[in-house]
């Protein structure tokens, strides 16, 4: 299960290379090496605490590393570059004076100082972005009336605007239900393949996203390990990732994930399709 | 028209003074205090009317403007405010209080100083509650060109401000440096506090910057349109304590007016109310 190299035909839109992490005098992240290719969707995947969030926030240039260097797009990471990011939670107060489509604008235009209004451009943008996640009826919406769900959709299309080469989300699939859980990964999908922009998602369940996944990166006591995801997805190695019996069917070609066993305290079994 | 304006409104220089320098002061409050609000920055804004205060104080001791004694306060308050600023909300309003007492503590003071000095009377009145009416005509250019730049400043920093206002993280993972903002922004806030403490006083400024704002947020949809509706709601709120004070001098039959700053609060007062009862009615509505 070695991170490298890439898969053949894709070209690197990030390598952290050997990145090691401390917070506060421990060490959460060592010695950390993968790489991601262009339009690849990736899940980084671990437990809660397991340092995901740290290496999202590492490679945006949010997190101070002690070791290694990130590569984005084969330059020194740096904030304000070609990468979008989603962070978990962002609460906007209900009476913000912002509409959904000035958020997004504000993710093409946010850093820019000056008297210039808004160009035509930027706006033709927000429209196609919004569009393309779907929330052209929400355009006029303060943002901040919005559910939790339709918040998050709005900072991925806040993420997108600026045309990133990478998108970092991290755990945009907490708070939601099934049927939410998958339509997010099928709009996230399709967007990556209509932009050719690359994908890693963080999350603690990897079954939602075995469909959709070229490969995963698991996150576990500060180190990581990565693969496809036909070498990831197979019970031993689920059953060890997540520490207890998880079964992989293979039924008419698709691939069913059953996690955790009947009669299992807190077990849920979940059934992914493919 | 003539029981609403008493005789004289229009014709005397004192009142067209007040009245023109008033609109600038209250369009400039009106437009800092809309990011105010959506920054929740309420507390540091009046925290700054204390710092400003205890600079409106020093400089009637040394007999210097008002107006120079709040900015030289309030830029300097308010920048080692966002300089040690801390990152967490309750930290930073720690922070603030602990500023705010201790220019307040600073204010009584040098007012003290100031009240012992014979030559200086009246001006404890003016730093603390102001009046448009005693301000010195020399002072008018200084505040417009303060106010002009004001807002230069804010509509040139407008969108980073605001990104960073939503959100820190996202604000620094586009490239933005919130902190460099952030300090830009106290900059332009004390500004605007030492443009209001000449207007209506140091101490009743906060009333000015936050209350057209936080009326004009419940009525719009949109930044823009919420400025707008802020700086109308200054403006009238200015105008109309203006008028209304003046007014009471005839209507009192004592002879004695009612302060502006005392009119142009109870404007704002009436003001806020207002878009409280609406925003309650629409959303009885659906």
């Amino acid at each position: 299960m070695g991170c490298e190299p890439l898969p053949e035909d894709r070209r690197e839109v990030v390598h952290v290379h050997r990145v090691s992490v401390s917070l506060g005098g421990r060490t959460v992240l060592r010695d950390v090496d993968f790489r991601v290719g262009e339009g690849e969707f990736v899940g980084l995947i671990g437990t809660n605490g397991s340092g995901k969030t740290t290496l999202l926030r590492a490679i945006l240039g949010l997190q101070a590393i002690a070791a290694g260097e990130v590569l984005v797009a084969g330059r020194a990471r740096r904030r304000g570059g070609p990468v979008g990011y989603v962070p978990q939670r962002v609460a906007f107060d209900h009476d913000v004076p912002v509409r959904v489509a000035d958020f997004v604008a504000l993710g093409v235009d946010g850093t820019r100082l000056g008297l210039a209004r808004r160009g035509r451009g930027v706006r033709a943008r927000v429209d196609e972005v919004l569009a393309s996640l779907e929330l052209s009826a929400l355009a006029g919406r303060r943002i901040g009336a919005l559910s939790g769900g339709e918040q998050q959709r709005v900072l991925m299309a806040h993420a997108l605007a600026s045309r990133p080469r990478l998108l970092l989300l991290d755990e945009p699939l907490a708070n939601l239900d099934l049927p939410r859980v998958h339509e997010t990964i099928a709009v996230l999908d399709r967007v990556r393949r209509a932009e050719g922009v690359a994908v890693v998602l963080s999350a603690h369940e990897i079954g939602p996203l075995v469909p959709v996944m070229d490969r995963v990166i698991y996150v576990a006591q500060g180190a990581v390990a990565c693969g496809t995801t036909e070498e990831v997805v197979r019970p031993e190695v689920l059953s060890a990732l997540y520490g207890h019996h998880v079964d992989v069917l293979h039924v008419h070609g698709r691939v069913v994930v059953v996690e955790g066993e009947a009669g299992d305290p807190g077990a849920h079994p979940e059934v992914v399709v493919r | 028209m003539h029981w609403l304006v008493e005789p004289g409104f229009w014709s005397n220089p004192v009142v067209t003074t007040a009245l023109a320098l008033g609109a600038v002061v209250a369009v400039v409050s009106a437009a800092v205090g809309v990011v105010v609000v959506v920054r929740g920055q309420s507390f540091a804004g009046h925290a700054l009317t204390d710092v400003a205060m205890a600079g409106g104080a020093g400089a009637s001791l040394v007999g210097a403007a008002p107006l120079v004694g709040f900015l030289l306060a309030g830029v300097l308050g308010g920048g080692s405010m966002e300089v040690v600023g801390a990152e967490r909300v309750r930290d930073r309003d720690v922070a603030t209080g602990v500023v705010l007492g201790a220019a307040a503590g600073l204010t009584a003071l040098l007012l003290y100083f100031v009240s012992s000095a014979s030559s200086a009377t009246g001006s404890t009145q003016s730093v603390l509650f102001g009046s448009v009416f005693t301000v010195s005509p020399s002072v008018v250019p200084l505040g417009v060109a303060v106010a002009a730049a004001t807002l230069a400043t804010l509509f040139v920093v407008r969108r980073p401000l605001l990104l960073s206002s939503l959100s820190p993280e996202l604000a620094a993972a586009r490239g933005v440096r919130p902190r460099a903002i952030g300090l830009v922004f106290v900059v332009v806030l004390a500004a605007s506090v030492a443009l209001s403490a000449l207007v209506i006083g140091a101490i009743l400024s906060t009333a000015l910057l936050v209350g057209p704002a936080s009326a004009a947020l419940r009525v719009a949809r949109g930044l823009a349109g919420a400025t707008l509706g802020a700086i109308v709601a200054g403006v009238a709120a200015v105008e109309l304590g203006i008028l209304a004070s003046y007014d009471s001098f005839y209507w009192s039959g004592a002879h004695r007016s009612v302060p502006v700053s005392a009119c142009v609060v109870g404007v704002v007062l009436v003001e806020v109310a207002a878009s409280a009862l609406w925003s309650r009615l629409r959303r009885a509505r659906g």
